[in-house]
């Protein structure tokens, strides 16, 4: 089990205020571009880059996974990569199939007699 | 790695420490468990941008989900995991009382924030017209703010837990999340009951003080938890952070974008 000291301590929760600060300042910049007037892919890759910062911040400093050994940093960042993969092998399959049932027209009351 | 756990793995046996963490296997436990859990929210994520993508006629969210309150949820849970850290800060100094104030002041945190849910959640249903089998937007949106309401609602019990083995030991660890998961189903009751967002909050500060008076009747004069004792405070705190950070994830993905 590992002692901390009172000074490593103090200058912890130091750094937790200031992570805290951080944390609710870019949220307050988060809820300020939405309303920007600026293309939406603009807003859409804003708001992803601060919610990434933001999620960085809460696992490095909150978790402590910036003290941490850099083993346990891969197996936590490995969900984050195979979600983005996912995410980019999905587009174009489950896109094409909801776009097509969005935009399907219905068949003709005839067809059926 | 210890002179004891290194001659051990010398001889073919298992390594007395985690490598990874020589802390406790617990908490090399709660790293694989929150991995594998990550997964469960990435795919899930994954599968509401890939339906999103694909449907033009998806409606902007602002126009139908509350911006402000869920901004006032997340800041919430924010806070809740900055006195969670509090909470460790305090355990690690030795100082019980403040342990529990901090781990007090974290359930607060997470049943207000399952109060303002459930006042969200009864305001779309039955004022907006929202289901979960209405629409796609509907599908996703109640089964990813759902499963994260539900992990919440497992960390409120964890962290009672915590709370109730730091003041009693073994029967504090079970009286105490019993009492605190009865009252936060209790809160969601009577928030859906009357449709009110403060009474949620209300009844979530009333619940929350209800666990600690719990855990302060059954207090014993000796704790489990010391400045050399404190696995247990910081593998909670990891599973309340955790469900922090996909609180920010799925704000900005449902909620902002």
């Amino acid at each position: 089990m590992t002692v901390h000291t009172p000074e490593q301590i103090a200058k912890e929760e130091r750094r937790y205020m200031q992570v805290f600060a951080w944390l609710a300042i870019l949220t307050a910049v988060e809820l300020g571009v939405i309303y920007a007037p600026i293309a939406r892919i603009a807003i859409g890759g804003m708001l992803v880059l601060l919610a990434a910062t933001k999620a960085a911040l809460v696992a490095m400093f909150f978790m402590h996974l910036s003290a941490e050994k850099r083993t346990l940093a891969y197996i936590a960042l490995t969900p984050a990569l195979l979600c983005v993969l996912l995410v980019f092998a999905l587009l174009p399959d489950l896109g094409a199939i909801t776009r097509a049932l969005t935009h399907a027209t219905p068949p003709p009351a005839t067809a059926h007699e | 790695m210890s002179h004891a756990a290194v001659a051990e793995h010398e001889f073919g046996l298992e390594p007395a420490e985690s490598p990874l963490t020589p802390e406790s296997w617990g908490k090399l436990g709660m790293w694989v468990f929150l991995a594998a859990d990550a997964m469960s929210f990435g795919g899930l994520l994954a599968g509401y941008g890939a339906l999103r993508y694909g449907d033009p006629t998806w409606p902007r969210p602002s126009t139908i989900l509350g911006i402000q309150l869920t901004a006032v949820m997340t800041f919430l849970l924010i806070c809740s995991s900055v006195t969670m850290v509090e909470a460790l800060a305090a355990i690690r100094r030795g100082d019980r009382d403040r342990l529990e104030w901090f781990l007090f002041l974290t359930i607060c945190g997470g049943m207000i924030f399952l109060g303002l849910q459930a006042f969200e959640w009864n305001k779309l249903i039955l004022r907006e017209g929202q289901s979960i089998s209405r629409n796609n937007f509907g599908a996703t949106f109640f089964i990813l703010t759902g499963f994260h309401g539900c992990h919440v609602f497992g960390g409120v019990c964890l962290l009672s837990a915590i709370l109730g083995r730091a003041s009693r030991g073994v029967t504090g660890a079970i009286v105490v999340p019993i009492v605190a998961a009865l009252l936060t189903i209790g809160t969601l009751v009577i928030t859906s009951a009357t449709l009110s967002g403060l009474v949620g909050i209300g009844s979530a500060l009333v619940g929350s003080g209800l666990v600690y008076m719990v855990a302060k009747l059954l207090r014993a004069p000796t704790s489990v938890y010391s400045a050399h004792s404190n696995n247990e405070v910081e593998i909670g705190a990891l599973y309340w952070h955790f469900v922090d950070l996909i609180w920010i994830l799925v704000f900005t993905f449902v909620y902002l974008v």
